[in-house]
């Protein structure tokens, strides 16, 4: 089947039988909401804390005001990380319910077409971090007085471009646990990790050495991030950061499309889709 | 009734590196009938259904249901069939009811309220229609995968031993809700079974497969007077032992 037949073909009617499926699950199962909000809260409390600690201790020292700067987008930056990992694991857990369950034979027989699950996961990892990050960024304006929502539009740009490599990431796992089965779940854990040095989260690209910096730009996490840095400490919002890395997201977002479509034909040539386990 | 078989095998092929898992089958299912695919563990029977089905690309040969060809163009069958089988399971925390809705928006059910109204009915859901599908029976669990098959009043549907681990009351119960069914939408049937009874109270045909080949393929009537046996059991085992008409190298 072409791009143009899954296109033409499209149904927001199963995209919404989808959606229906996982809020159902979501709502009869307190310890799966539980699970959205607990990690984001620990992680927030953990790098808050540290950040309340080091800007403490450096108050007076000649050094203080760099200090400061540099620990003062520590919370900005686990929140914005958090966000990126909870839209991958929103994404690849969703599609993991499928296989836990078995449930992936019945949907692969259904009119269901590749794209409308995609869209369907992709509206679930968007509502799952709803569920987890907007509480979180409201306690750290109690907590520690840090506001998220204070970047205002830059915010959206910065979720448009970490939930479009996230879901890229999660598309080619998912696409791989088809092929694998389940034993290839763990990439779902842990897979977005390696981007998580590599993406300078916690510290400007200038920090890396002169060849991993290229690695760095190639990324389009790296963006947002030195975009944060840039809006928190400069107070300006930096757009051609975030077009380059939109652009960038576009292409990555349509190979991950292409592979995990690859991988799905690849999984009914092996026979995979028959024998879904371990 | 349309000339054009509503299920299809033309030089079917699977091949997994070095195994041949089924090797260049064909047979044709009339609309409106039943037929039994028959054959021992590792037959080829599943992996011939996962090819009808989608789920399975064929190295070679075509595929066809509903006159479709279902490596290519499954989406143009895909909403006129359906399948209920053992070794596939529907989510465990959604309710009965909760699970065929989302069925029956995936498959376009118009009336999806009406059409799980008239399933519960049928087979009898009524009381459990709330109830977790986890919390259910195996009996009970069968009875939701057949509402789940029948949602879409599928014109085509591929049964991968629909009665497997069920006692002979449920089992029976089963068999008349799908005769039933049959009758009623006159709906083409492709069964998988081990159950010999099964077989010869549904199918109007059974092809016999070994090894991943049709070894016979006829009326159970025939197939008894061929092979000068008084059940399908002693056929079924003729065959799978390579015995008598269908035995093979």
């Amino acid at each position: 089947m072409t791009f143009a037949d899954e296109l033409s073909g499209f149904s927001f009617r199963r995209v919404g039988a989808m959606v229906l499926r996982y809020s159902l699950l979501l709502r009869s199962s307190w310890p799966r909401l539980l699970d959205l909000i607990y990690w984001p809260v620990i992680q927030m409390l953990t790098w808050g804390f540290l950040q309340t600690y080091i800007a403490r201790q450096a108050a007076g020292a000649a050094a203080a005001p760099r200090l400061q700067v540099a620990t003062g987008t520590l919370i900005g930056a686990m929140l914005l990380w958090d966000m990126m990992f909870r839209a991958q694991l929103g994404f690849s857990v969703s599609f993991l319910e499928e296989m836990w369950s078995r449930n992936m034979g019945n949907l692969l027989m259904t009119p269901l077409r590749p794209l409308e699950f995609v869209a369907a996961l992709m509206t679930m990892s968007a509502v799952r971090l709803a569920i987890g990050v907007v509480p979180v960024s409201l306690l750290a304006i109690w907590f520690f007085g840090f506001n998220l929502w204070g970047l205002g539009l830059a915010l959206g740009a910065f979720f448009v471009v970490l939930a479009l490599t996230s879901w890229s990431i999660g598309l080619v796992v998912s696409g791989l646990i088809l092929r694998n089965g389940v034993g290839a779940e763990n990439l779902a854990w842990s897979v977005l990790f390696i981007l998580l040095p590599l993406c300078c989260v916690y510290y400007p690209v200038s920090a890396l050495p002169a060849w991993l910096q290229h690695v760095a730009w190639a990324l389009p996490p790296t963006y947002v991030f030195e975009g944060m840095r840039s809006a928190l400490i400069n107070h300006v919002f930096r757009s051609d950061l975030m077009l380059a890395a939109l652009g960038m997201d576009g292409v990555l977002f349509a190979a991950s499309v292409a592979i995990y479509l690859r991988l799905e034909e690849s999984a009914r040539r092996a026979g995979a889709l028959l024998q879904m386990g371990e | 009734m349309s000339s054009t078989p509503a299920i299809a095998a033309e030089d079917l092929v699977k091949r997994y590196r070095e195994t041949v898992a089924v090797d260049g089958i064909d047979f044709a299912v009339a609309p409106g009938s039943v037929c039994g695919l028959l054959g021992g563990n590792g037959a080829g029977k599943t992996t011939t259904i996962g090819m009808l089905m989608g789920l399975v690309a064929p190295s070679a040969g075509i595929a066809r249901v509903l006159g479709h060809d279902m490596a290519r163009e499954r989406h143009r069958a895909l909403g006129r069939m359906n399948f209920e089988s053992p070794y596939v399971e529907m989510p465990h925390r959604l309710s009965v009811r909760e699970n065929l809705r989302v069925f029956a928006m995936l498959y376009g059910v118009e009336d999806v309220r009406g059409r799980i109204a008239e399933l519960a009915a049928t087979l009898e859901l009524g009381e459990f229609l709330d109830r977790p599908v986890g919390k259910l029976s195996a009996g009970q669990k069968t009875r939701v995968a057949l509402a789940k098959a029948l949602v879409n009043e599928p014109d085509a549907l591929l049964l991968d031993e629909p009665t497997a681990s069920l006692d002979p009351d449920t089992a029976d119960w089963i068999r008349s809700r799908l005769e039933d069914y049959r009758r009623r939408r006159s709906a083409t049937i492709l069964l998988a079974s081990h159950n010999m009874r099964e077989v010869e109270r549904l199918c109007d045909r059974v092809v016999m497969m070994r090894r991943g080949r049709i070894v016979d393929d006829g009326s159970p009537a025939a197939l008894l007077a061929r092979y000068g046996r008084a059940d399908l059991e002693d056929v079924f085992l003729d065959v799978a032992r390579g015995r008598g008409k269908g035995a093979a190298p």
